[in-house]
């Protein structure tokens, strides 16, 4: 692990004091300069961090943009980024940031604090479009603002132009996090009107990169931001991303020392041969995600409204065969958490595979004749062969699960009606953390609020109960109360796998293969939160 | 895909001059089988029929299992060996049993989608032909129209709005297959219509009915014929396109073009995945390419048009 | 001529506007939903509906698809739903690799096809002329992802005599143009050896031949160039057809051209892009006719145009 000087005081002075600021020490073993070549298969959408919302331009917006909040490279611990310092209020509604001071936009202007506002507000307004609009719900004047009524959110003050203050209607353990998250990434005003709905592809911001150039379907190049805020970051001068690279030829490129990370990771088809080569294998870094896959059952269908029958499905899925069938790149997972997040239950044993204890729960349920339903999956490989593994599964205790095999958007049309999808399996749209939170698992996929039409919560499950503790969870602001928080959470999501409106099946991890010339601590190239790699902090050796 | 074998008729201006055939004579068959290519052609059909029907009896497996031999235990296929003759698939699947099933799919599609293509190219065709007038040249544009369609996206487009079945698949195929025939029936009927014999039978006072179906479509059943056969070749491309895309047969219902979709991420490392079903599709296209196109010599030579 | 070049225009625009109609009404019609694409997993249902409106994808049918069609004509092809980015920037962008392809698919059928028609034709009968024809009408049957995929696994993976796929230069380009060509090769084999067999019959190649003319000279300087003539007329049709094949080449090979844009788009329901795509690749198909049916006339007096 990377040694970093915490300041050892900070964590009881949270709730009353001034958080100081972590002075994050760069790495000593650091050289500075180089260039590495990353590929990619697909063109990347936008870098827009209003806009920006899927895995492969995800950090690299965090490499262009900074916001108030960040995390330890590394882990999933919060630290201050444009901030130098905050303040929590008391009562937990209240959160005021100082920044730093000197931070400059790519275009030389100096940010301030009216830049925060901006780029907050901007995400808020409807005319935007922006997909993280939801996230900012908790702040007064969201209302106003999103329905395009008020022309900025009424609890965002400027202080001063070092001072920013939040105030919300309700106490929101979840705060830091959203001001870590890309959507809070603060942009120049005068950039974005410049070039408007093509700022996606301008982007300007106060990051580690600036963008070079860009050559649509080609080659994105980052370059190093000299004027960069955090002194000695980043270490690489240049980052070349080149689009339109297969898996495998990414992977030949590397063997041959053409690029240095496949960004789409190590093709399936190639996993074992890789893995069983002692020099290749010296150079994976393996790495959990905050990632689960799981089948969703339809409270509302008959007969998954039964319980017993839900929990019969789940001691019918062999775990460790679908692991096998994705050549074992994935842990099986008991619970909706991710081992890697916090509030990850380590005790609890969730249900075992047996599916005569299966059949026998079919039976008490009234379906000792099995019955016939529809298993929804993404229709791009691998997900119908996994789902064939589990239509397999079924077929043993006498559920006969037709698949339909659909492009991901039609099953998420599905799975948005009441009575749409029995069951759905959640691969290529299963849930990834958007923040190393628990309540992240929670709102959208599993309570009440996303059980409506056009939601995220396949199953629709609705406990009413559960959503009660889950925002008295959420209201424990004190950074002292966090295990009591996250055991709160752990048993949450215990008393959900009692009902058993999912059927988790594994957690991905993973695999990141790297050339020899790559430096910089194993937990940067599994990142949780920048993915494949933390690009601010890697640097090559063989710099002259 | 367009069945390239007969461009000329795409274009107005090059159709001109196609005669419409004789009735077919007798001995159609006895001539089909003294062409070399032809009887491979059938024999190839045969066999793949004579598979698809016996199919359970031929393999030890079924289309569906799942081994647990099957897969190494990180989860790689097998290549081929005793047990599995040409070898298992990424879900540990008998690929042979499934290639013999998956005849089954493609002969169904083959059959159904064609059909239902050839009989509405057949109706717009021939009713545009006989009745002339604006409703022939309003069908005529509208055949226009959907020529050019790019046929790959409008086949992604309709499987994209239904929810997928086997049926579904045929159906998408015959909408976006039956122009061609349209256009060809068109010119055919026409030229018929043209004929003095037409005219002769309309003075004697012949319904439209008894002439359209003593007169015109005998001598349309060659056309059909042959483009009955034809069709089936485009038809399986089409079908093993769409599977390979993964919007055509849904898993685990086997059919060539999802085994090489499901398989292909390997095709490196075990490329008979890809190879053998490629290799069936390729055979049964062919071998209705080779029958149909001998029919064509057979029953209606004037119709190679500029070749 | 320009009254016949009016009619064919005034056809054309009617036929792209029917497209577009059938393509917007399809899209319309499709059971997923692209707000929520857009919009995203976290988003509420207040944000989905707020996207919904700020695009006009609450309006009823008749009034999305004037809107759409008011742009059209302005040459705004709207901008996709999940980049932002204008449809035209990104089809401009793609355009050329797709283009390169075509053409390079079209040498690639000519210059196989027709050597194949022309060496059958003049060995008619004998076994190089049946093995030949086998051979095209294998080149018919293959379904293009098949062909792609051996070619890339016999000549780039296993003899590394070409790139994995991708884009760039001259060898990225033969293997993708192969596998487009293979068909249309077996195509114009047929006819080129039709073609041939009838001009070698005619009476001026045998007053040639009984002039003392060499059989190669007479061959080349007189044969091939009234067979080649009617097939080169085909070309143009041949478009329509090599547009079918893009989306699935372009995808097995990493082409970056408006196949894989399309493609993409169609997994992300982002209309804007799937509408553009469809009307270029129309627009190429119908130009193409076009051209064909204009050289036409050039080559066979006997054709007139209607």
């Amino acid at each position: 692990m990377k040694k970093y000087l915490v300041s050892t005081v900070a964590a009881a002075a949270l709730l009353f004091g001034a958080a100081t600021a972590m002075a994050q020490d760069v790495d000593p073993n650091a050289k500075q300069g180089g260039e590495i070549v990353i590929t990619y298969k697909d063109d990347v959408a936008t870098l827009d961090p209003a806009i920006g919302y899927d895995w492969q331009n995800w950090s690299m917006i965090k490499s262009l943009f900074d916001g108030l909040m960040d995390y330890k490279p590394g882990t999933t611990e919060l630290v201050p980024d444009l901030a130098e310092s905050y303040e929590i209020s008391p009562d937990g509604t209240t959160f005021t940031f100082k920044l730093r001071k000197g931070v400059k936009f790519h275009n030389g202007r100096e940010m301030t604090a009216e830049d925060v506002k901006y780029s907050i507000d901007r995400v808020v307004n409807p005319t935007t479009q922006s997909p993280g609009q939801g996230f900012f719900a908790s702040i007064k004047g969201y209302e106003e603002a999103a329905a395009g009524k008020a022309d900025g959110l009424s609890g965002i003050t400027v202080v001063d132009p070092l001072t920013i203050k939040f105030e919300l209607t309700r106490p929101d353990a979840t705060f830091l996090h959203v001001m870590a998250i890309n959507f809070s990434h603060v942009v120049p005003k005068e950039e974005v009107e410049r070039w408007g709905a093509d700022f996606g592809k301008h982007p300007v911001g106060t990051g580690a990169f600036k963008l070079g150039e860009w050559t649509l379907g080609q080659r994105l190049v980052f370059e190093r931001n000299a004027d960069y805020w955090h002194k000695g970051l980043p270490h690489l001068d240049k980052i070349t991303f080149e689009i339109g690279q297969e898996p495998i030829v990414a992977l030949l490129r590397l063997q041959k020392g053409e690029i240095d990370v496949p960004g789409d990771g190590i093709p399936p088809a190639k996993f074992q041969e890789v893995m069983n080569d002692p020099e290749q294998k010296a150079r994976v870094v393996e790495g959990g995600q905050l990632h689960t896959g799981y089948v969703t059952m339809n409270v509302n269908i008959p007969p998954f409204d039964n319980v017993k029958v839900r929990q019969a499905v789940n001691m019918a899925i062999n775990k460790d065969r679908i692991v096998q069938l994705i050549n074992n790149r994935a842990v099986p997972a008991n619970q909706p958490l991710p081992p890697s997040m916090p509030g990850y239950a380590k005790d609890y044993k969730g249900y075992h595979y047996d599916p005569a204890k299966a059949k026998e729960l079919l039976a008490e349920a009234g379906q000792a004749a099995g019955f016939t339903t529809d298993l929804y999956v993404m229709n791009t490989d691998p997900n119908p062969r996994i789902a064939q593994g589990i239509q397999q599964d079924l077929a043993a205790i006498g559920i006969k699960a037709n698949i339909q095999a659909l492009a991901q958007a039609n099953v998420i049309a599905a799975g948005g009606e009441k009575e749409g999808a029995p069951m759905i399996w959640s691969g290529g749209m299963a849930w990834i953390a958007d923040f190393p939170d628990p309540s992240n698992f929670y709102g959208p996929i599993l309570g009440c609020g996303g059980a409506v039409p056009g939601g995220w919560n396949w199953s629709w499950y609705c406990n009413e109960d559960l959503d009660k503790k889950a925002a008295e969870a959420d209201s424990i602001v004190d950074p002292a109360k966090q295990e009591e928080r996250n055991k709160m959470w752990s048993d949450i999501y215990v008393k959900i796998m009692e009902d058993a409106p999912w059927a988790p099946v594994f957690n991905e991890q993973r695999f990141t293969l790297k050339s020899a010339r790559m430096g910089g601590d194993d937990s940067l190239y599994v990142d949780p939160v920048h993915i494949p790699i933390n690009y601010d902090n890697v640097y090559v050796k063989d710099v002259q | 895909m367009t069945n390239p074998t007969v461009p000329d008729l795409a274009s107005p201006a090059l159709s001109a001059g196609s005669q419409p055939p004789a009735k077919p004579r007798p001995g159609v068959l006895r001539r089909l089988v003294k062409r070399r290519l032809a009887v491979l052609g059938l024999v190839i059909i045969a066999i793949t029929v004579l598979g698809a029907i016996f199919a359970p009896w031929l393999t030890a497996f079924g289309p569906d299992e799942q081994l647990f031999d099957g897969l190494t235990l990180s989860g790689e296929p097998l290549p081929p060996n005793v047990t599995y003759w040409l070898g298992s698939d990424l879900l540990g699947r008998d690929l042979l049993t499934r290639i013999l099933y998956g005849a089954r799919t493609s002969l169904f599609i083959g059959v159904v989608a064609n059909g239902t293509a050839l009989v509405i190219g057949t109706l717009i065709g021939v009713t545009a032909g006989y009745l002339r007038g604006w409703i022939g040249g309003a069908l005529m544009r509208f055949t226009d129209l959907m020529m050019a369609f790019p046929a790959l996206l409008l086949a992604i487009c309709l499987a994209a709005v239904f929810e997928p079945s086997l049926w579904i698949v045929a159906l998408v195929i015959a909408l976006v297959n039956w122009v061609q025939t349209a256009r060809v029936m068109f010119t055919q009927t026409s030229s018929l219509v043209e004929r003095e014999f037409i005219a002769a039978e309309r003075t004697i006072g012949a319904s439209g009915a008894r002439i359209l179906f003593k007169h015109i479509l005998p001598h349309l059943v060659p056309t059909i014929i042959v483009w009955g056969t034809l069709g089936i070749s485009t038809t399986v491309l089409l079908e093993a396109t769409l599977s390979y895309l993964g919007i055509g047969v849904q898993p685990p219902t086997p059919s060539w073009g999802n085994i090489i979709f499901e398989n292909q991420t390997y095709f490196q490392a075990a490329p008979w995945l890809v190879f053998f079903p490629g290799i069936a599709i390729l055979a049964l296209a062919l071998a209705f390419n080779l029958v149909g196109d001998a029919l064509r010599d057979i029953l209606d030579p004037t119709q190679r048009g500029r070749e | 001529m320009i009254a016949y070049l009016g009619r064919r225009i005034v056809q054309s625009v009617l036929i792209l506007l029917g497209i577009s109609i059938i393509t917007f009404a399809l899209l319309y019609l499709l059971p997923a939903d692209p707000v929520r694409q857009i919009a995203g997993r976290s988003a509420t249902p207040a944000t989905v509906e707020s996207i919904r409106r700020q695009l006009g994808l609450d309006q009823p049918f008749l009034v999305q698809y004037g809107r759409y069609l008011a742009n059209l004509l302005h040459g705004d092809l709207g901008r996709s739903y999940i980049q932002r980015s204008e449809v035209s920037q990104l089809i401009i962008s793609r355009l050329p690799a797709t283009l390169l392809l075509m053409v390079g698919a079209i040498v690639c059928e000519l210059l196989i096809g027709l050597t194949m028609g022309l060496v059958a034709a003049v060995r008619r009968g004998s076994r190089t002329d049946n093995s030949l024809m086998v051979a095209s009408f294998v080149g018919v049957s293959a379904p293009q992802f098949v062909v792609g995929l051996l070619l890339l696994y016999v000549f780039a993976v296993r003899l590394s005599w070409f790139p994995i796929g991708g884009y760039g230069t001259f060898r990225h380009l033969v293997l993708p143009s192969l596998t487009v060509g293979i068909m249309g090769a077996g195509w114009y084999a047929r006819m080129m050896r039709s073609s041939m067999v009838d001009v070698l019959h005619q009476d001026y190649i045998r007053t040639a031949r009984a002039k003392g003319l060499g059989r190669l000279k007479v061959l080349l300087g007189h044969a091939l160039p009234n067979a080649i003539l009617p097939i080169v007329a085909m070309v143009g049709i041949d478009i329509g057809i090599l547009m079918g094949g893009i989306v699935v080449v372009e995808s097995v090979f990493g082409w970056p051209g408006i196949g894989q844009l399309v493609w993409q788009a169609i997994q992300r329901v982002d209309i804007p892009i799937i509408m553009g795509v469809t009307l270029v690749s129309a627009l190429a198909i119908v130009l193409g006719n076009l051209l064909a049916d204009l050289i036409a006339p050039f080559i066979d007096p006997r054709i007139k145009l209607r």
